[in-house]
Order: structure tokens, then sequence, then C-alpha cells
């Protein structure tokens, strides 16, 4: 069985899972419940300057009859006393020594105040401190959370004075709300940090009432911007994971990154790993199914790093990085057309909508005699399963036209029933940097793209 | 139009069988369509509506949206809903059927259906007035719809009805259980208000006359259905309970039908099978269904035949009745025969022959027969041509008398008769009645 133990900047923790900094870590009640239920560690809810909170605080996207895809909310840090909060974790970490503790910090931007609460986090004996960077409401509005975060210049400073008296390992959160992630996490290199924890939430409004015209979550007649989290942020998460794995300064710092955003089930988690996580925080899926989840989340890993012959997290991580690449170094030779498996193919012809419509109009509808055919080219007068099922065509497509976009194969709700077949395309590897550096006309000139495509035999219709 | 009978079995065992779907029952359906393209189950579906979009617009709460598009390809959409043999048709041809349940469409559609009645949402305006008169025969489905769509059409419609109450077999010949009368005449309200003139107590060749309606009227249009039960033939048949009326007295006259404690039931069709059910669910101790071929040739829907032995009603196949026993005027028993299946017959199914000495008695005290209706006698009386004893029509729905159109189960020489392909029937016919009328100015 694989080894699920981490050590994330000297944190230790039984396995990668740990709560993220939100409502399931709000109070020792449910951070020990957490614990029992086999969480590796907890970030607890941001303590710091004292706030209050409002009603109907989460809002939800709901997609089809996917409940919560994902959630927004305007919930502030903590807002239980702050003495109440530092009591609480002392408890729990006395009694959970195997798990991660870490806290998560919040105050006014002021160095004496960051002091203050850096060293009462220290003397509960937690395992290490979070710097919450990344709230996007309330808190940004008083020139903390997000308000740091989307100056690297603030993140840098701040994280300064968190260093001068940290004696724990130290995190610094970023906030998705940024054109560059990269910067405020070179920041956090710069300032001396010993990890960087990435997404926060995005801002978002998660909807209008179509019967009152009041925004979704109604506060009073008021709703606005909110934390956006769950399932549906988990690609901007993964980019902006890798991302930083892929910065020279933020790679070549080794600084270890805890990375959440949409992480439900143990195949995110991988995910994550593999693009360079070392700890893996989780939200949204606990507050929609509970403490429970990290059940399969930690059977799961390990049964798959098991079968992919991964002994421990730290072969795991990073090792889908070199993958990652930019447009410019993708290779332009490289094919790959639709194949459509007949014998699972159940004739539902999203395929065929998908592709005439909206793609490249390389999908035929195919008719029992080899003929190509028109969809709703029954006559008016037919009826009747047996006439529907077995007049039906099929749909078949042309490989030569096919430009393998691949669209077919998203809407396709058959497993494996389309295929993305690589198919050599007859022409030596290039990409636009090559082209671009040797030909460079090509890339400027229409007449000389077209060219080139006529020399290559690229036929494009 | 007479009243609708206060007196009737809406709320008893023969109470509509399946629930309406919740609002989130529909909403979780609606998200599992796929929406396929070119649909098959529009394809299967006699009337094409355009399944896929109604059923999104379910899970966009277009319920509105949702109603126009089941009622434009379809104005009995209620019905429909209800009644539809939806598993020899959209739902039989479901892409989900293979490896998942099919999409519940009847049941979405009755969702959408029942929003659009019980909000009383007005989805059509006629059209301008064209000042063309039609004249439509029978009030069932093939009636209504094909006046339905003549109306749409802006032309002035009377709709000439034998029965007390419009709906056809909707109102009178279909259970209950599946369809409530309530059901049936919300929906012949509903195109009343399109403005169509429903003149009941009036049959053709009874008092009313072919002549003054092709005189009267720029177009007429027959719907008249089929005749009564097939007779049998046998000793005793004058103590034999006809199929369709014993329906139509369990719809409308519940509390005095009269059920025995054994009853068999001759035949295996639909109306049979609605024959036995309701016999058993308002006390029968004992129901026998006899037929004379054996369960591969009945011509119940294959869920009817499933559900009907769930019923817990008991099947004598390959049994044929020859004599009615009755004493003081009560049935005392039914004596059948055995049979045996032969060469294939004109219907292409084998032939049953009796068995030698295999003649025995079922104890009974209630005979009920379902063994198939007469073709429209008003054929021979008009002196149309007919296919197979059914009125014979052209591909514009047009019979042999120019201007005199025909539809629903009285045309139905092939094919199982059903609502829904009267439905169609009607809407095919109004187009071409319409088209002939515009076109001939």
């Amino acid at each position: 069985m694989a080894d699920l133990s981490i050590n994330f900047a000297g944190i230790r923790s039984p396995n990668p899972f740990w709560l993220a900094s939100a409502p399931p870590t709000n109070s020792g009640l449910q951070v020990h419940r957490a614990f029992e239920a086999g969480w590796g560690g907890a970030v607890w809810k941001t303590i710091g300057a004292p706030v209050l909170n409002v009603s109907n605080r989460y809002g939800a996207w709901h997609y089809g009859s996917q409940r919560m895809l994902a959630i927004n909310n305007v919930e502030l840090i903590s807002d239980r006393p702050l003495e109440v909060n530092l009591r609480e974790i002392r408890e729990v970490k006395r009694a959970w020594t195997d798990r991660a503790v870490v806290v998560s910090a919040m105050v006014e931007s002021k160095p004496e105040t960051w002091h203050d609460i850096i060293r009462r986090i220290q003397d509960t004996g937690a395992d290490g401190i979070e710097l919450n960077y990344g709230c996007p409401h309330g808190m940004s509005e008083r020139g903390m959370g997000s308000a740091v975060g989307q100056v690297p210049e603030y993140c840098e400073q701040i994280t300064r004075w968190v260093m001068d008296v940290a004696k724990i390992p130290v995190i610094v959160k970023l906030t998705p709300n940024i054109s560059d992630i990269v910067m405020p996490a070179r920041a956090a290199v710069a300032a001396g940090a010993n990890a960087i924890s990435l997404i926060n939430t995005l801002n978002s409004i998660i909807g209008v009432d179509l019967n009152t015209l009041e925004i979704t979550p109604n506060i009073g007649g008021k709703g606005g911007h909110g934390g956006y989290a769950g399932p549906a942020v988990k690609p901007i998460a993964l980019n902006m994971l890798a991302a930083l794995g892929r910065d020279p300064v933020v790679s070549g710092s080794k600084l270890p990154i805890s990375g959440m955003g949409g992480i439900s089930t143990w195949q995110d988690g991988a995910e994550f790993l593999l693009l360079g996580a070392s700890s893996l925080q989780v939200c949204t899926a606990v507050m929609h199914y509970g403490f429970r989840i990290v059940e399969d989340l930690c059977d799961g890993l390990s049964n798959w790093m098991d079968e992919k012959g991964f002994a421990k997290i730290s072969d795991v991580i990073g090792q889908s990085l070199h993958h990652v690449s930019d447009f410019n170094n993708f290779d332009l030779s490289f094919r790959a057309v639709a194949r459509i498996d007949q014998k699972k193919c159940i004739r539902c012809n999203l395929c065929y909508v998908a592709c005439n419509d909206t793609a490249h109009q390389c999908i035929d509808l195919i008719a029992k005699d080899g003929t190509v055919v028109q969809p709703y080219s029954y006559d008016i007068r037919a009826s009747g399963k047996d006439d529907a099922i077995s007049t039906r065509p099929s749909v078949h497509v042309r490989e030569e036209d096919c430009v393998g976009c691949r669209l077919c194969y998203n809407v396709c709700p058959v497993e494996d029933c389309i295929q993305m077949l690589e198919e050599p395309s007859g022409r030596p590897p290039v990409t636009w940097k090559q082209i671009s550096d040797s030909q460079r006309e090509v890339t400027e000139d229409w007449e000389k793209m077209k060219q080139y495509r006529e020399k290559m035999g690229i036929h494009i219709h | 139009m007479t009243a609708i009978p206060q007196n009737r079995a809406s709320t008893n065992s023969l109470g509509e069988l399946l629930p309406p779907l919740t609002r989130n029952e529909a909403a979780v359906e609606s998200a599992r369509c796929l929406m396929c393209y070119d649909a098959p189950c529009t394809h299967a579906c006699p009337t094409h509506i355009d399944i896929p979009k109604f059923i999104k617009k379910i899970g966009t709460h277009n319920l509105r949206g949702s109603a126009r598009t089941i009622l434009e390809s379809n104005l009995l959409g209620a019905t429909c809903a209800r009644v539809c043999p939806v598993q020899e048709l959209c739902e039989g041809a479901c892409v989900l059927g293979v490896e998942h349940k099919p999409i519940a469409i009847g049941r979405l559609q009755r969702h959408a259906m029942d929003y659009a009645y019980a909000n009383g949402v007005s989805l059509f305006q006629p059209a301008k007035d064209t000042d063309k008169k039609i004249a439509v025969i029978g009030a069932g489905p093939a009636g209504l719809s094909c006046a339905g769509e003549l109306a749409k059409r802006g032309h002035s419609v009377t709709l000439f009805e034998k029965r007390d109450l419009a709906g056809g077999l909707s109102t009178y010949g279909i259970i209950g259980l599946r369809e409530p009368v309530e059901v049936a005449l919300a929906e012949v309200a509903m195109l009343s208000k399109l403005g169509l003139c429903i003149e009941t107590g009036k049959e053709l060749g009874t008092n009313l006359k072919l002549a003054d309606l092709q005189a009267n009227f720029n177009a007429v249009f027959l719907s008249v259905g089929l005749g009564i039960t097939t007779t049998l033939g046998i000793p005793g048949e004058e103590y034999i309970l006809d199929g369709l009326e014993y329906i139509e007295q369990s719809k409308l006259d519940a509390h005095n039908l009269v059920i025995g404690r054994k009853v068999v039931v001759i035949g295996a069709g639909n109306t049979a099978i609605d024959c036995a059910t309701i016999a058993k669910r308002l006390g029968a101790t004992q129901v026998t269904m006899v037929y004379r071929r054996s369960e591969k040739e009945m011509t119940a829907y294959a869920h009817e035949y499933e559900f009907i032995k769930r019923e817990g009603v008991r099947f004598s196949f390959l049994t044929q009745p020859v004599r009615v026993l009755a004493e003081n005027g009560s049935v005392q028993a039914l004596a059948c025969v055995r049979m045996s299946l032969g060469s294939p017959d004109a219907s292409g199914r084998p032939s049953p022959q009796p068995v030698a000495g295999s003649e025995f008695l079922l104890e009974v005290d209630q005979i009920v027969k379902a063994t198939g209706q007469e073709k429209p006698s008003l054929a021979s009386l008009l002196n149309l041509k007919t296919d197979k004893g059914y009125i014979q029509v052209g591909a514009n729905f047009e019979t042999s008398l120019p201007g005199v159109y025909a539809g629903g189960d009285c045309i139905r020489a092939r094919g199982a008769a059903s609502t829904v392909m009267a439905v169609q029937d009607g809407k095919l016919a109004a187009r071409s009645i319409h088209e002939r009328l515009v076109a001939h100015g």
C-alpha cells in the first residue's frame, strides 16, 4: 500500500488531505470530528481582526441535476473571539499530535499587529501558519485579504513582517483574482516564506433572482460579489498551480505548494499532486457531503498509486509538469482524428450536431444503404420505435476532413465511444516558435502562409 | 353540451395509476435527457412532438413553452401523455433504453400539460377568419385534432358528436386508471376556446345527412371511429356484457356498475385488459381472461400484459367460448373448448382450431367481451370506398367522395389503432383540407 504521509515544509501529516481554512474548520469541535474521520490536517478558519457576519452568506450554482457545482460566499474570517479560537487550537493540537494543524491569519496591515497574532498562534503549539491574502470580500474592503494578495509589494512587505517573528512554517495563500499569479508568488519567495498555497476564491456574483430581480443570495435587498469555489474552479486552480511550477523563480525556490480549488475526489487530488502540489486542501466538497469523504480521497489515491507504482506521495508530485507548455511549443504537425465506435454508439447524434453546427462539418449521417442522408429525413407518417430505431442513420467521421478538434469527443455521452486517434500527418514536427524564428514572413503574411501550407501539404477545408 | 356527470370514478381504485411528477422529479428527469439531435423519440412519436425541446424547457422551468411545444404537434397532448403506449413509441426508441432507463417522456409530457391546464394557459389564438366552414363528424381524438387545427387556421368548424359528451374514447373508452374523464373534457374545453362549435346528440345517418353537410360546409371530415363490439354468435350471448360499455360505466357511473364475483373477460387486446382491470379493482375475487389463441398472438401491448398479470388476473389461452349457461337470468358458467393453432389465417396469425371433445365449463357469474369492434358501418351507408372494411382514404386523407375526408380508427386498415395515430390523422387531414380550401379560394 502506498505511503500517503507527507512532510510539507516541515509540517507532517498522515495523508495529504487537509481541510482548507473555511467554515468546516471554524471550531475545535469540527476539527476534532474531521480528524476522527481521517483528515490529515486542517487549516483553521482565519483568525484575526474582529468581524460580524450576515445571513444568506452562501450562494450556489447548480447545473442540471448537479447541486453545488460551485459555491460562493460572503462569509468573513472567524467571528468567534480570538481567545476562544486560540484555546481550541491548543486543545486540538494536543489531542492530535500526528495531524497537521495550521492556523490561517489575517490582521490589519501593521507590523505590530502581525507580530502579535503570529506569536499568539505559535503559543498554541500549531504546526504552521497560513497568511490569508486571498479573501475577496469584506476583509478586502478593509485593506486585508485580496487587497494584499493583489499587490505583490504588499504581499512581500507583510510576509517579511511575519517572517521576522515566525518560528514555525509560514504558508502564503494566494488570491486568483489577479492577472498573473506568478507575481505574488515571487513576492512570497522574496520575503522568505516557507510555502505557498493556492487558490483562494474567485470574485463572483452567483446570479439574479428572476422573480424579485434581486441578487442571489439576497442579503436584505442587496447582494454582491463573493468568493467562488467548488468543482467549477478546478481548471483555473490547476492552471495557476502549473504556472508556479513552470516559473523559474518560484520553482527554483523549491517552496512546497499546497494546492486547492475544487478538489472533490481523489482524482482531483492526484491531478493537483501531478502538477506540483505537495499537500491538498478541500472545502466545498466537504461543505456538500461532510467530513466522511476523506475516506475515499485516501483510499482512491492509495489504490491509484499502487496501480501506477508510486510508493509515496513525493513520487507523484510534479510528475506531469514537464508536459505543460505553451501553444508556441506545440507540434503543429501532430494529428488526431475522431473515430466513432459504431458498436458503442447510441445514435444520439450529439456529435453530429456539434460538428455540423459549430465545428468543421465532417460528420455524416449514413443510412443503412450507405448513402449520406440529412437529419429529419424520415417520412412524416413514419412512427413507432421499430421504425425509429431500424431506420436511424449512423454517424461517421470523414477522417480526411476531420481537423481533430475534439468537440465530438467532448460531447459524446458514451464512455470510450469516440476516440481521438493519433495518426501520422506525414509532416516533420514543427512548432509555431520554430516557424516564426525561421520563416517569420509566414506568420505575418497570409499569402506566404498559403504558400507554406501548399508546400507542407496542409489543407484546411 | 351536457354537464360532466358527478357520479364518476376518479378517486376510487380506478383513479389515475401514476402520480404526477413533482417539480423536482421532473427537473431531475429532464436533466437526464441527452437532448439527442433529430431524436429517435420524436421520429417514433406519430405526431412527431419535438420531445427533447419540450423536455429541456421543463428543465429551464419554461413550462408554458414546453406545453406549447407539445400542443403545436399534438393538440391532445394531455390525453396522449397518459394513454400512449410509450414503450412502443417514444420511450421505446429512447437511446438511453439500451443500457439505462429510458426517459419518462410520457410523464414529463403530462407534467407540462398539467401545468398548462392547471394554470389555464391559453396558447393559441385562431388566425383571421377565412370564411370557410368545415363539418367534423365525431368528436373523438381524430375529430378534435382536425377541428382544432382547422380552427387555429381561422376556419369555422362545427363538430357533430352522437354522444352526450365530446372526447370519444378518451371520455368513454379509456379506463380511468389511465385517463380520468376530467382530462379528456378539459382538452375539449381548451379546443372549444379556439371557437369550435360542438353539437352533441348529432349522428350521421340518424339526424344528420351527408348531403346537407356537403351543401352547407366547404369540407367534411369523418372521424366516426368503429362500430359496436363484434358478435360472438354463441348461445346465451345476450348475457355477455359489452366491454366498451363496461369501461364507460366504470368511468361515468361507477357506483351503479355491478361487478361479478368470478368474472371472465373474452379477448386479449388492450380493451380486454382494461375490462379485467376494472373487474379486479372493483371487487371481483377471480378474473380470467379467455383467448382463443396463445400468449404469443395476443394483441395487447407487452407492458399491458405485464401489468395485468401483476394485478392478479388469470389467463386461459387457446380457449374458445361456445355457450353461456344461465339460470333465472343469471350467468352460471361459460362453456368453452380448447383450441390448437393451425396454419396462418388472413391476419397472418396461426388460425385456432377447436380440439374435438375438449369442452369444459368455466364457473362464472359475469362475462365481458372485448373482442374488437365492428368495422365502421357508415362506410357502406355513405357509399364510400373501403379497404378491408375501413374507409379508404388517399395520401391526403380524402375519401372516395371529393371534399369528404376521414381519419382515426375508421381508416385504420393497417397498424395498431391508437389515440396518437388518430391525432396525427386529424392534424394531417386538417392540413390537406386547409390547402384545398385556400388553394381553391
